[in-house]
């Protein structure tokens, strides 16, 4: 296992059971903070089990999800929450959640995880400005009085709205689509749709951002403009991500840890160079050829 | 269906003559056992059959001819489709536009011009039958709106919500004398209340589920009021309700009346006005709030809920609150329509609660448009003006004959015009989406794009 110098999310012994079916089983690893990580794996092997569990759609059969949104979290300042039954404390090491106790909204609300989905889950009736601006619900929300100010035309709602509108259009002009602001999302093509939803990830001002498969369905050239928004999310903004990807040019190309999971089980966690060279991982999953014919289940990369 | 397609520029009419005489043929098999023979009694009570082919004849001929016409009209070259369905043109925007300034002016003008036309006497029937109940109508679907057309939950009991607003007021004036604009916001408050506690179970079900159990919770709300008699009078109701003051002055033929304190000559016609008047600005604040909400994160969230209620989540958004909001404040206005109905009727029993009120809420949101607050108004004119139009038709006797009962075929016409309608709008009358938000240019998003909810 790579040792994370500084993580932001660690994550224990992670079980996930469906009935009889064991998605994830006893997964340990962890995302440093400002890094890009990648979860790898063939198809079935749980990945997006994994993000279900960190963003909170699922809850874990087992496990501790600890994540320290400031500060390097102590060992001891963990084990004292998880004691106490509490989801967050604002510890002397950090500022600690535990995922595993927290409903979704409140993982994305307080602990601040935002995702992306494998299938595009964008609001398509709406238009690209109003995905954003949705985006940003719960500081408008403050900002509005709860809305019932707002229904009253007090306070500073227009203000706020306005500066809504500003960070939407900043992140527009990054994903280049300002022109189509006032478009309906659902038509967009396909590759912007990806991006949209990243950026709308990105306009709740996350500490982590999960990626499911961004790269997936996008040509060379879109797969070269998702690499160079996610170096630059990474440099610009105090954003961690934490990636799947098939795309091999994409997760050797700009991650710092690549954790690889097969069947559930983690079978390489390293640095790109180390796991493409690790034998287990060419024959589970890199290893295209070999994989298939020892194990046609796995299907392979896509 | 396929072959109509065949050669776009030309109709082929062997085809569509052939699909029309099918269904000539269907309509004369399914409905000859009633239109064609027809049993009554004779003078000794006996039973006769009468045959009357002609009917047959003349449904047949009708579905022929109807069937023909609409595929002539599917089958008109693309480029005149593809124009009927482009973007919104400069017109069209600016009839938007004023469509609801212009009906906003002829709503306040209404009572004053039809009072001035057909006097006190004539002008009651028009400003209580159509301008009353059809403006009770338009606010109850625009309260059911943010329910089902913003937030995307399917209610099929709201009239529950009406009736909480009803009784409240009924109760409230009978047994404690307080006023009606007393009972007015606490009526409002009771009915959200009713949607909170409604809407806790019910969150987590989703499409199907979620009607049946808010229908079932309808007819709980009607048959509780029905059984506990000690508490509503059962099947009675509660009469002698109070009746609606002027700020205090109350509109009768005494001293210190509306008419006796502003010099008038005692009508009726002025309580019906002063209703109108009161249901109107009760309607307006509804869709006040509702359009403002729209713009706020809280009705953002409903749409958004509609739209996507995983995504929801995973931006931060309490989908848990968010329909709870939508149900509170969809009750709450039907709660202000509850407690008007029943100082307008003077009188509330179960029977005005029925399935069928919410049926007929839900169909004016439906039809006029999921979301859209002018279609829901255009709905609610054209559906329940038109059912009270449908009861004028005793000129059809000088057509049908003397023994035509016009008042029969009232549901069949409505029916008809709710099918049409649908196949020709599916969508609604107004089915495209205004942002709520632009950079630009503000375009309406099309009503293919946008979702219905799934609960
Ligand atoms: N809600 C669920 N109920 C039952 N089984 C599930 C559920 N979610 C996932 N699984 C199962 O868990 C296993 C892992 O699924 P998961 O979606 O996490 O795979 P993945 O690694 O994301 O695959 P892919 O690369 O195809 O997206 C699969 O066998 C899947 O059928
Ligand atoms: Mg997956």
């Amino acid at each position: 296992m790579l040792s994370v110098s500084n993580p932001l999310l660690v994550v224990e012994h992670l079980t996930m059971r469906f009935g009889g079916l064991i998605a994830v089983n006893d997964l340990s690893f962890s995302v440093g903070r400002g890094d890009i990580t990648a979860l790898i794996g063939p198809n079935g092997a749980g990945k997006t089990t994994v993000f279900n569990c960190v963003t909170g759609f699922y809850k874990p059969t087992e496990g501790r999800l600890a994540l320290a949104r400031s500060g390097i979290a102590a060992a001891q300042d963990v084990a004292d929450l998880t004691q106490s039954g509490a989801q967050h404390k604002q510890m002397p090491s950090g500022d600690i959640y535990l995922l595993e106790r927290m409903p979704d909204f409140r993982i994305a609300h307080k602990a601040k995880v935002a995702r992306t989905f494998q299938n595009i889950r964008l609001f398509q009736g709406m238009t690209v400005l109003e995905n954003l601006i949705i985006a940003q619900h719960n500081p408008l929300m403050v900002a509005s009085g709860f809305s019932i100010l707002g229904v009253l035309g007090i306070g500073g709602y227009k203000a706020s709205e306005q500066q809504a509108v500003e960070k939407a259009k900043s992140w527009l002009e990054r994903i280049g689509l300002i022109d189509r602001a006032d478009d309906p999302a659902g038509e967009l093509p396909y590759g912007a749709q990806r991006r949209l939803e990243i950026a709308r990830a990105m306009c709740t001002d996350p500490v982590l951002l999960c990626l499911d498969e961004p790269a997936a369905g996008l040509n060379p050239k879109e797969s070269l403009e998702l690499n160079t928004l996610l170096r630059s999310i990474r440099a610009d903004h105090s954003t961690s991500v934490l990636l799947i990807e098939h795309d091999m040019s994409v997760v050797m190309g700009i991650s710092d840890h690549v954790v690889v999971l097969d069947y559930g089980t983690k079978i390489a966690d390293g640095t790109p160079s180390e796991v493409r060279n690790d034998p287990k991982v060419i024959a589970a999953y890199l290893g295209v050829d070999d994989g298939d014919e020892m194990n046609p289940a796995h299907g392979g990369a896509k | 269906m396929a072959t109509t397609n065949k050669n776009d520029d030309g109709f082929n009419w062997a085809f569509a003559l052939k699909e029309a005489a099918f269904a000539a043929i269907i309509t004369a098999g399914l409905s000859f056992p009633i239109l064609a023979l027809r049993t009554d009694m004779d003078i000794s009570n006996k039973l006769i059959l009468n045959q009357r082919w002609s009917w047959l004849i003349v449904a047949a001929v009708l579905v022929f001819v109807g069937r023909l016409a609409v595929l002539s009209y599917a089958a008109r070259p693309k480029s005149t489709r593809a124009a009927s369905t482009a973007p919104q043109s400069d017109s069209s925007k600016f009839i938007a536009k004023w469509i609801s300034a212009v009906g906003l002016l002829a709503l306040f003008l209404f009572p004053i011009v039809v009072t001035s036309a057909l006097g006190g006497q004539g002008a009651l029937k028009w400003i209580n039958n159509y301008g009353v109940q059809i403006m009770i109508y338009i606010m109850l679907g625009w309260g059911l709106n943010i329910v089902v057309g913003l937030a995307g939950l399917l209610d099929l009991g709201y009239v529950a919500f009406y009736a909480v607003g009803a009784y409240a007021y009924a109760l409230l004036s009978t047994h404690y004398g307080l006023s009606f604009w007393i009972c007015l916001p606490l009526a409002g408050i009771l009915a959200a209340t009713w949607g909170v506690i409604l809407g806790f179970p019910v969150l987590r079900l989703r499409g199907d589920y979620l009607a049946i159990v808010t229908l079932a919770f309808g007819e709980i709300i009607r048959i509780v009021l029905i059984n506990w008699v000690d508490f509503s009078g059962g099947y009675a109701g509660v009469s002698s309700i109070p009746r609606i003051t002027f700020f205090g002055l109350p509109f009768n033929d005494n001293v210190g009346s509306f008419s006796n304190f502003f010099g008038l000559t005692y009508s009726p016609i002025h309580r019906t006005i002063f209703l109108f008047y009161l249901i109107l600005c009760l309607a307006l604040l509804t869709n006040y709030v509702t359009m403002r909400l729209r713009r706020l994160p809280v009705g953002r969230a409903w749409e958004a809920l509609r739209e996507d209620e995983i995504a929801c989540r995973s931006l931060g958004i309490n989908t848990t609150s968010t329909k709870l909001t939508a149900f509170a404040l969809g009750a709450m206005f039907a709660g202000f329509a509850g407690s008007f109905f029943a100082v307008r009727q003077g009188f509330v029993s179960p029977e005005s609660f029925t399935f069928l009120e919410s049926a007929t809420i839900l169909a004016i949101v439906v039809l006029g448009g999921m979301g859209s607050q002018i279609g829901v108004a255009i709905a609610a004119v054209v559906l329940i003006g038109g059912t009270e139009l449908l009861r004028e038709l005793e000129w059809t006797k000088q057509i049908f004959g003397q023994d035509f009962d016009p008042a029969q075929y009232r549901s069949l016409i409505f029916g008809a015009a709710m099918v049409i309608m649908m196949i020709w709008k599916p969508r609604g009358i107004v089915s495209t989406r205004e942002p709520s938000i632009f950079l630009k240019e503000k375009k309406s998003v099309s009503g293919d794009l946008v979702a219905e909810g799934h609960g």
